[in-house]
């Protein structure tokens, strides 16, 4: 079978990482800019979250997508790390690293950092388990002013804090693994390389500025 | 110049082993790394002690058997250069120098700075060939192989199989090598009716023999003797995309 070649080859592992990554990593990017509506003000932002919710099946085939993806990068995440870690069982005395990078080297924390992350994003802004009483910002009919609720969230600050960090894992996370996509996709040479590599460390940082200005605009009253 | 060797001493492969000082006294700028080491063995052998057992063979940067990491990056500090055509002059007085073997769980130490890398012979016997099953000779010539693609095929083959890029690779993957085997091959129209077959085979035969998954660190190329690019990695995992349509169940 097909698939059983996938899993048997080294390559066939890392493009499981890599296409599952690139969905969540398109994600991550189209996830940004509808937030941006909230910039807009609270109509636009409204009317943005209740045209989401009229997709209906179409919202829910997205999120199965998506969690499927993300099932499929944690899971493979973990168990090629298990492996290239007993691959490699003892270091050398004297560490000398010359092209590596912090990224590079800790995308298992950064991801776990990133998955304990979005669970908690989950329960706070989609499920609305953790964080303020819903009634703060619901009608009496039970709808949510999504406006209200993430300006009154990002102006507290352990929560500005908490998706700083998150942030900053998505962003270390990033700048390793968008350029990194390509190279397993083979889409790479020689002059390709050093300019991807270049482009991943770009793009991960307008995601992370992109992300931030959301909980700091609004902490410092930008947003209101 | 006089210079602190710590040296990895390792009496088996079931051995723990652990690093030991050596003192290399009156090292001239001019000697090889591994003259430098024989110089230390003779006194060894007259103190009648164990001399440090390392490989080499031809000692002019060929044959890829010499396999030391020092001062933790393989082959030591001059750039696509192995040990034996490191010279000493790269070091200066009072130096402490860390000499340890390549280390991979696809490496077993067999004894002080030797490791058995016949798990890179397995990988291209598993497919790192062209089957020539007989006929006469053909003309030179007859098939024409545009300059570009001589010239990536040779650049490929320039991989002395040193295992330095798994020496140097975090995750303990040949990822490097075989993919400058597999790059060897594929741009040549010769090496083109058994791609497929060489590719999934050969990175199969990566995992079973116990090395890692690349996960794009860099650090092989950057240790490579004979300087083979990582944009052979992304030609491997082409060849692999090319080769699943291919693919027979087994």
């Amino acid at each position: 079978m097909q698939l059983m070649n996938l899993f048997r080859s080294s390559v066939g592992r890392k493009l499981f990482m890599a296409c599952s990554g690139l969905m969540l990593a398109g994600f991550v990017a189209a996830h940004l800019l509808g937030n941006t509506t909230l910039f807009a003000g609270s109509a636009a932002i409204n009317a943005y979250a209740e045209q989401l919710h009229k997709l209906g099946p179409v919202l829910w085939i997205f999120r199965l997508g998506l969690l499927g993806a993300l099932l499929v990068h944690v899971t493979f995440g973990i168990w090629l790390t298990l492996q290239n870690r007993a691959a490699k069982p003892m270091g050398y005395a004297k560490k000398a690293v010359q092209s590596t990078t912090l990224a590079a080297e800790t995308m298992i924390y950064s991801g776990l950092a990133l998955l304990a992350f979005v669970v908690y994003h989950l329960l706070h802004f989609t499920l609305r388990k953790v964080g303020l009483d819903p009634s703060l910002f619901s009608d009496a009919a039970g709808q949510v002013d999504v406006f209200r609720m993430i300006v009154l969230s990002f102006k507290q600050w352990p929560l500005v804090l908490l998706y700083t960090g998150g942030l900053a894992a998505l962003f270390l996370h990033l700048s390793h693994g968008i350029s990194s996509t390509f190279q397993t996709l083979g889409a790479c040479n020689e002059q390709l390389l050093p300019l991807l590599r270049k482009a991943g460390l770009v793009a991960a940082l307008a995601l992370l500025a992109g992300y931030l200005s959301i909980p700091l605009l609004t902490f410092f009253g930008l947003v209101s | 110049m006089n210079l602190t060797l710590h040296v990895w001493r390792q009496q088996g492969p079931d051995d723990k082993g652990q690093l030991e000082r050596h003192q290399a006294t009156d090292v001239s700028p001019d000697m090889s790394f591994l003259e430098m080491l024989d110089e230390v063995n003779e006194a060894l052998i007259k103190e009648g002690r164990e001399p440090i057992v390392f490989d080499h063979d031809c000692r002019e940067g060929i044959c890829g058997t010499c396999s030391q990491v020092i001062n933790g990056q393989p082959h030591g500090p001059q750039a696509e250069t192995t040990v034996c055509q490191l010279h000493m002059r790269q070091f200066k007085d009072g130096d402490e120098i860390y000499i340890e073997p390549w280390r991979a769980r696809a490496f077993p130490v067999l004894k002080d700075l030797i490791v058995d890398r016949t798990a890179m012979d397995r990988i291209v016997e598993a497919g790192g060939y062209v089957s020539v099953s007989t006929g006469g000779v053909p003309d030179a010539n007859a098939i024409l192989i545009p300059k570009d693609d001589a010239d990536t095929a040779m650049d490929a083959a320039e991989c002395i199989g040193c295992g330095a890029c798994v020496a140097a690779c975090p995750n303990g993957s040949a990822m490097l090598f075989v993919s400058a085997k597999v790059g060897q091959l594929a741009k040549l129209p010769q090496g083109r009716p058994e791609a497929a077959s060489r590719v999934c085979a050969m990175t199969e035969t990566m995992l079973d023999e116990g090395f890692g998954n690349c996960s794009n660190h860099y650090e092989c190329e950057a240790s490579c003797p004979k300087g083979i690019s990582v944009k052979f990695i992304a030609m491997l995992n082409r060849e692999y995309l090319k080769a699943l349509p291919k693919l027979k169940s087994k």
